[in-house]
């Protein structure tokens, strides 16, 4: 396609001008079909009258660090409900709750730390009230191998070492900086990831020496990194909080998708993955 | 025949919107047709509507104490001086580019164009991590720089204007190349028929011709540089003063103070519009 484009634009000036509008339009879809994904357009609860039967999509939002456990339970979900489809958007907790305020439409909110929860219970978005369904541990990620050596926090701060912390905004970086102030430590990283996912990627493209991040994190990476525990990691467990939505588009779905989560079941799962039971 | 005075400016034209010369031109209300008018008025509305809605959402109240924060005044004095450095990159590398694509015929060259292209078109992520994988301290040439010459480039401000100039060179490139095409060709040809060589010919004879178009290709990539978020905070990660520019401070900010985000939009968008506005004249009086 651009090829083409660019190849008429060489004949007249016109074609060049009908290019770059094309172009520009290019431009615009592209923006917002990457900030679009959470679409919960199949979601008509059609099948509501009355009965049990659960159908349409349950959109869930979701912290980065549920991404393995959560889709996991979401095939069991749908796998235990035909005709149901369960729809994630993960992200870093404070943008996940920035949209829902913000108006996305979406059925449940699984954030990192009962402060994000607060941005969404403050703006009275949910519709129930917030329950603790998991807690975690933080965790420090090396190379394969541990090449450096690092078997403690103060390890982390040997000059010479790259280390990437989350964003103190974000759940992950305000833990880790718990931790660090519990151990009177102080730490500059290369960088502050938005998210645990990207903090941990930098480490697994070898791009960083150390990150701080999740247990379950580490868990999920499997032998692409290496998990240090640390004593201090103790001080700062996050207590992951749970909620239906105000507004949810399938709310008898997503009341089921939450009792799911707070299962047996559902337990098994997320402490298989690393996370502590609240 | 070609009228070199107009075409060059062609370009500089469709980009800021400048007046053509010696072309009629139609009044609101006595020879626009609805169907073209009502569409044209409704796009208008759909481009400035959100920035009016920053306007109207700005905490007026507050704004000078989010203003005065240190980390905002770090951040976009980096995120100025990255996308000068970009854009700077970019001329350097952009132009030669550009001549080649226009004035040599090469095997390959419409496989060629549409590589450079390419970012246009590529969300900027998938630049970052194309850039990681190129450059990183891993990547496929960063091990080498790395071993060599102990240079790594993530986390690094260097990063930020590598990250700023892989997005916005296109811009540079397709907007010369426009112009280098559109210009005539026979001034360079008697220059050297004259004598001079074709670097010279370059150098004194096209150059100089196609400057309106170079000045708004540099305008259009400083201006993509200076909003670049999603290569950036990929390739280059997030530390204020050394890799946060305005937009990633501008994404942080708004997971936890969405005020402090829209004070921080406002400063971007009053310095865009204040150099597109500002060097608008230049390109349009150059040709």
């Amino acid at each position: 396609m651009t090829t083409a484009s660019a190849r008429r634009a060489r004949r007249t000036p016109r074609t060049l001008r009908a290019a770059g509008a094309g172009v520009a339009v290019l431009l615009a879809l592209s923006a917002c079909s990457s900030s679009d994904d959470s679409d919960s357009a199949g979601s008509s609860p059609s099948a509501s009258g009355g009965s049990e039967k659960l159908s349409g999509t349950v959109t869930v939002f979701a912290a980065a660090s549920l991404k393995e456990s959560f889709t996991t339970l979401g095939k069991e979900f749908e796998k235990a409900h035909p005709g149901t489809k369960v729809t994630f958007n993960f992200g870093g907790s404070d943008s996940l709750a920035a949209s829902i305020t913000g108006g996305a439409p979406a059925d449940v909110f699984a954030s990192a730390s009962p402060k994000t929860m607060k941005i969404v219970t403050d703006a009275k978005d949910n519709a129930t009230e917030p329950v603790t369904f998991v807690r975690n541990q933080l965790e420090i990620a090396t190379l394969p191998g541990n090449p450096d050596k690092i078997t403690s926090l103060k390890d982390l701060t040997k000059s010479g070492l790259k280390v990437v912390l989350c964003d103190k905004e974000v759940p992950c970086g305000a833990a880790a900086q718990k931790a660090l102030d519990a151990s009177g430590l102080k730490l500059t990283p290369v960088s502050y990831e938005q998210d645990v996912k990207s903090a941990l990627t930098k480490v697994e493209l070898k791009e960083a020496d150390a990150a701080v991040v999740y247990k379950t994190d580490v868990n999920a990476a499997g032998d692409k990194v290496e998990g240090v525990d640390f004593p201090e990691s103790a001080d700062a467990v996050n207590d992951y909080p749970i909620a239906l939505l105000k507004d949810a588009p399938n709310a008898d779905a997503a009341e089921a998708f939450i009792a799911l989560v707070q299962s047996p079941e559902g337990q098994k799962v997320l402490t298989g993955a690393g996370f502590l039971q609240p | 025949m070609t009228s070199p005075h107009d075409k060059p400016a062609a370009v500089a034209d469709t980009l800021t919107g400048g007046p053509r010369r010696g072309r009629p031109r139609n009044r609101v209300g006595r020879g626009v047709p609805l169907p073209l008018l009502l569409p044209a008025l409704l796009g208008l509305a759909f481009l400035v509507l959100p920035l009016v809605a920053l306007l109207v959402r700005t905490p007026w109240g507050t704004l000078s104490d989010q203003l005065t924060s240190p980390e905002v005044w770090q951040a976009l004095r980096l995120s100025l001086v990255c996308a000068t450095a970009a854009t700077a990159v970019s001329l350097v590398l952009g132009v030669p580019l550009a001549w080649l694509l226009a004035r040599v015929e090469f095997p390959g060259r419409g496989l060629v164009r549409a590589l450079v292209t390419l970012p246009l078109v590529l969300p900027p992520v998938v630049g970052g991590v194309a850039l990681l994988m190129a450059l990183g301290r891993n990547g496929v040439v960063g091990k080498w720089l790395d071993a060599w010459f102990g240079i790594t480039l993530p986390f690094t401000t260097a990063g930020v204007v590598v990250a700023e100039a892989f997005v916005a060179m296109p811009f540079l490139v397709i907007s010369v190349e426009g112009t280098l095409r559109a210009a005539d060709p026979r001034y360079e040809e008697a220059a050297t028929t004259l004598g001079a060589s074709r670097f010279t010919a370059f150098r004194r004879v096209t150059l100089p011709l196609i400057a309106p178009g170079v000045a708004a290709g540099a305008v259009l990539a400083w201006a993509r540089a200076l909003g670049e978020f999603g290569a950036t905070i990929t390739f280059a990660g997030n530390f204020p003063g050394r890799t946060q520019t305005m937009p990633l401070a501008v994404y942080l900010a708004l997971q936890s103070d969405p005020e402090a985000a829209i004070a921080l939009s406002l400063v971007l968008l009053a310095v865009s519009i204040a150099v597109l506005a500002g060097l608008r004249d230049r390109w349009t009086t150059a040709s």
